[in-house]
């Protein structure tokens, strides 16, 4: 019941943003009832489990997505470069299954989607054990290898391990 | 300050048709389709931020900003899914990568 609350209220913030009308109350009313029927869709579709964020892992979000931003900065210079030289940067596509250590769907899903983000790195395959990636070159393989995003995202899944 | 703001803006407008244009170029020269889709990522995702951040820089404090944010936030949830979904399509499809080492079919460890 939280949850559908917590959901309606987010989504009828999201909608007073887009929207920028926040004068007219025909409006306010119209967008209060669309944000209600989608919260009863999300109940009648039972999807709510999905939304039970660990509430932890807000707080650690905004770290992770700093420093995924650096990540994939550096991931665009390492691809543009193979773009316009490749004499001297040579491509040497990879695919390799890695470990990931995390414990939930939502952290698999996103290390695979941080995985495929930063470009270079594409994740095809998840299972329990692993996600199968296909990398640009055996460089960046390596570097996925070293396991810093994994621990990473596991950190930011529970909350601690890791360095 | 609203030349330091137009130039902040231009640099990063630029930067962003940069990485674009690169991301064309890796489109043609990159050999195959997984190793194209990698090229499509710099487009997807530093030249979409460039761009969109240009554009912060000129709308200023607003809500067409912050409107801005979001289709970035959106645009970095959604763009993996989608490159993850046509990798996995192809690889099920039976389009093999063409990998640097040969001897290197995808098996698990």
């Amino acid at each position: 019941m939280i949850h559908l609350l917590w959901l309606g209220a987010s989504l009828y913030g999201f909608w007073l943003l887009l929207s920028g009308h926040w004068d007219s109350g025909l409006l306010l009313a119209l967008g209060g009832a669309s944000t209600a029927l989608v919260t009863l869709m999300a109940w009648r579709m039972q999807r709510l489990d999905a939304l039970s964020f660990p509430a932890g892992l807000w707080r650690r979000l905004p770290g992770y997505w700093a420093w995924l931003f650096v990540e994939i900065i550096k991931a665009n210079q390492d691809v543009v470069r193979r773009i316009w030289q490749p004499a001297r940067f040579p491509i040497s596509p990879t695919m390799a299954w890695l470990p990931a250590s995390q414990k939930t769907d939502l952290g698999r899903a996103i290390y695979a989607n941080s995985i495929t983000l930063t470009p270079g790195t594409v994740a095809i395959e998840i299972d329990e054990r692993g996600v199968l990636v296909h990398g640009l070159s055996a460089e960046v393989i390596a570097d996925l290898r070293g396991a810093a995003m994994d621990r990473r995202v596991t950190r930011l899944e529970d909350g601690e391990g890791g360095a | 300050m609203s030349l330091v703001l137009d130039l902040v803006s231009w640099t990063m407008l630029l930067g962003g048709v940069f990485l674009g244009v690169s991301g064309a170029v890796g489109l043609f020269r990159f050999p195959d389709f997984y190793t194209r889709l990698h090229a499509a990522g710099v487009t997807d995702t530093l030249c979409a931020a460039l761009i969109l951040g240009g554009l912060m820089v000129q709308a200023g404090w607003s809500l067409v900003s912050i409107k801005l944010a979001f289709i970035l936030l959106f645009l970095w949830y959604t763009s993996p899914t989608a490159s993850h979904a046509l990798a996995k399509a192809a690889l099920r499809a039976g389009l093999g990568p063409r990998l640097a080492e040969k001897e290197n079919p995808p098996s698990k460890s």
